[in-house]
């Protein structure tokens, strides 16, 4: 379906993309549009390629081969430190938080200078601070704004990292599992958050294996399978193809 | 008045239940840590006399220089390097060389070249030679991390070691530098020790001020960053090892100030001040006063040299095993703190 668009409305494409891990062939030749303002789910058997795929669009592995297409820009290699640049982040399966900090630490360092000169004559500055307080208090987390991040539940700790990735104020998300062992209330939470984030025009990817949050999420689905893309689609559409049942619901 | 209220509150608190003050203060290690080295410290200068404070007083701002130096690296940055010494000797080296007089070149066995420049004038070309060293080498340490990083630089400090120890046309090797200049300012030579430990925590002031300023930017908020987890910080947008090279050669600087100051401040130095032992007690000083803590480190460094010094009163003690035993007590310590406080005496982060 996707072919016909105009290639303004994709955040971010992909052509040919690989990665391989010895013989494993984690990724191999994936060409996928995420579709701008959309909420783009991931879906797929555990080991198809999933965390792989975010790693590789965050910069955090190096392409094999292939492009990852931005802004109309082809990249072949993607850097990490300048993913921001091209409008994205991200969160990881396992919560990776700067642990020995403070939550607001944690927020506020994502919002400083980047330069290196700057930022050692930059002190805390007031818009900083605000703008981190609105965040941990939309992901209500201000109160435990002192808290070292490591003396989070585990659920405080994903909604801390989503914040900061909402902290990026960037254009595409790229969330790795976030709905991964949370309670109702803070599922409920992280929901309201990715619904907002869509309705603030942001292109939002999410990997998750909750059938019930992705029928009710996502605008858009991919499914995966060793590496390859078996499907893509709307949603219902996509969960109800013969080949999709056999390869990732099973029966 | 609210002050006086609440002091009688504490006091009907105390008449009905005495040992409630020592219950509540003896769960604040950090306070008991304080009084304890400081108060340490104060009585041992007071016994011993003027004299004495000054000598240990100045022992006390070079390592102190040295330790908050370090833990900038190690602390904040969260980059375990045993190989901080190095650079110490460079600085001193670089002092040595540059201001040793030429009037005792001819009595010396071996010839070095002679400079006889001012200590003022050699002091920043101590400190920026230093920095230069560990430019190129943090260029090359910096794709290292962890474990890997402390081999690295234990290699680094062999290095350094080895070279003042062989490269004789310009450390003398073994038989060190003489007659290196104290500094002067005008007419005035600051030849009197009490002068110098004023020049001594002058510059440890300004050293745990820059320290100071650094760790609490938005650059020292990204340091910690990178020690807690260096590949996110980079998904955030910051080159992790622009960071972790600007603030090894920062700390580097620090550490080469530390050396021309000892080296003027004795007068001769020798590869001796400059082993592997020396860089690991330093690590341990770091540790023992707390990571990531500024005044940890002058507080380590307080009670380092107080504990060298107080171990020379021990009666029973014979003198010639004083430098062995502090070594073991020391490393005694170390394993304590480990096991009961890993955190070190006053700071709040865990290797």
């Amino acid at each position: 379906m996707s072919t016909q668009l105009d290639p303004r409305v994709y955040a971010l494409q992909t052509r040919d993309i690989s990665k391989h891990f010895g013989a494993v062939k984690a990724i191999d030749q994936l060409t996928m549009s995420i579709l701008r303002e959309w909420l783009t789910c991931i879906v797929g058997p555990n080991g198809s390629g999933k965390s792989t795929l975010i790693n590789l669009l965050s910069g955090m592995l190096p392409l094999d081969g292939g492009l990852v297409i931005i802004d109309n820009v082809g990249l072949r290699v993607v850097k990490a430190h300048e993913t921001p640049d091209h409008g994205i982040t991200r969160t990881f399966q396992e919560v990776r938080l700067f642990d020995q900090i403070s939550v607001l630490d944690n927020i506020m360092v994502v919002l400083t200078d980047r330069r290196l000169l700057p930022s050692l004559l930059e002190r805390t500055k007031p818009r900083h601070k605000e703008e981190a307080q609105r965040i941990l208090r939309s992901v209500g987390m201000w109160e435990k704004r002192d808290a070292m991040a490591q003396d989070l539940s585990y659920g405080q700790r994903k909604l801390l990292e989503i914040g900061r990735a909402m902290a990026m104020d960037v254009d595409i998300y790229l969330f790795d599992e976030p709905f991964a062992g949370l309670f109702p209330r803070m599922l409920e939470q992280v929901k309201t958050i990715l619904k907002e984030m869509r309705d603030q025009k942001r292109s939002i990817v999410f990997v998750s294996h909750n059938m019930d949050i992705v029928r009710e999420l996502a605008d858009h689905l991919f499914v995966l399978d060793s590496g390859t893309l078996l499907a893509a689609g709307e949603v219902d559409e996509v969960l109800s193809r013969a080949n999709v049942i056999d390869a990732y619901l099973g029966n | 008045m609210a002050m006086a209220t609440g002091a009688l509150r504490g006091l009907r608190e105390l008449r009905r239940d005495p040992g409630s003050w020592w219950r509540s203060s003896r769960g604040n290690i950090e306070l008991w840590a304080n009084l304890i080295v400081i108060g340490w410290a104060v009585t041992f200068m007071l016994w011993r006399g003027g004299g004495y404070a000054i000598t240990v007083g100045s022992v006390f701002a070079i390592w102190a220089i040295l330790a908050v130096s370090l833990n900038l690296v190690v602390g904040y940055t969260g980059l375990l390097s045993v190989g901080h010494i190095g650079f110490f000797g460079i600085g001193a080296y670089a002092m040595a060389v540059l201001t040793s007089g030429a009037s005792y070149e001819q009595l010396r066995t071996e010839a070095i070249p002679t400079f006889g420049w001012p200590f003022f004038a050699a002091l920043p070309v101590s400190v920026i030679l230093a920095g230069l060293v560990a430019l190129v080498v943090g260029v090359a340490f910096n794709r290292f991390r962890d474990d890997i990083y402390v081999l690295v630089s234990f290699g680094f400090a062999v290095i350094a070691y080895t070279t003042f120890l062989s490269w004789r046309s310009m450390t003398r090797g073994a038989f060190g530098i003489h007659e290196i200049a104290r500094p002067a300012i005008g007419a005035w030579i600051l030849e009197g020790e009490l002068e110098f430990l004023a020049l001594l925590l002058v510059f440890l002031a300004l050293v745990a001020l820059i320290a100071w300023f650094i760790v609490t930017s938005s650059f020292g908020r990204v340091l910690t960053a990178i020690r807690e987890d260096e590949q996110a910080i980079e998904v955030f947008g910051y080159r992790a090892t622009d960071y972790k090279l600007a603030i090894w050669v920062i700390s580097a600087m620090m550490a080469g100030l530390a050396g021309a100051l000892l080296a003027s401040w004795s007068t001769f130095i020798d590869p001796n001040s400059f082993v592997l032992l020396e860089s690991i007690l330093l690590v341990s000083i770091v540790i023992l006063g707390g990571l990531a803590s500024i005044w940890g480190s002058l507080l380590g460094a307080m009670a380092f040299v107080m504990l060298e010094e107080g171990m020379r009163f021990i009666p029973f003690l014979p003198s010639e095993f004083i430098g062995q035993i502090r070594q073991v007590i020391l490393g005694l310590l170390l394993v304590l703190l480990m096991l009961f406080r890993p955190q070190g005496l006053v700071g709040r982060f865990k290797l």
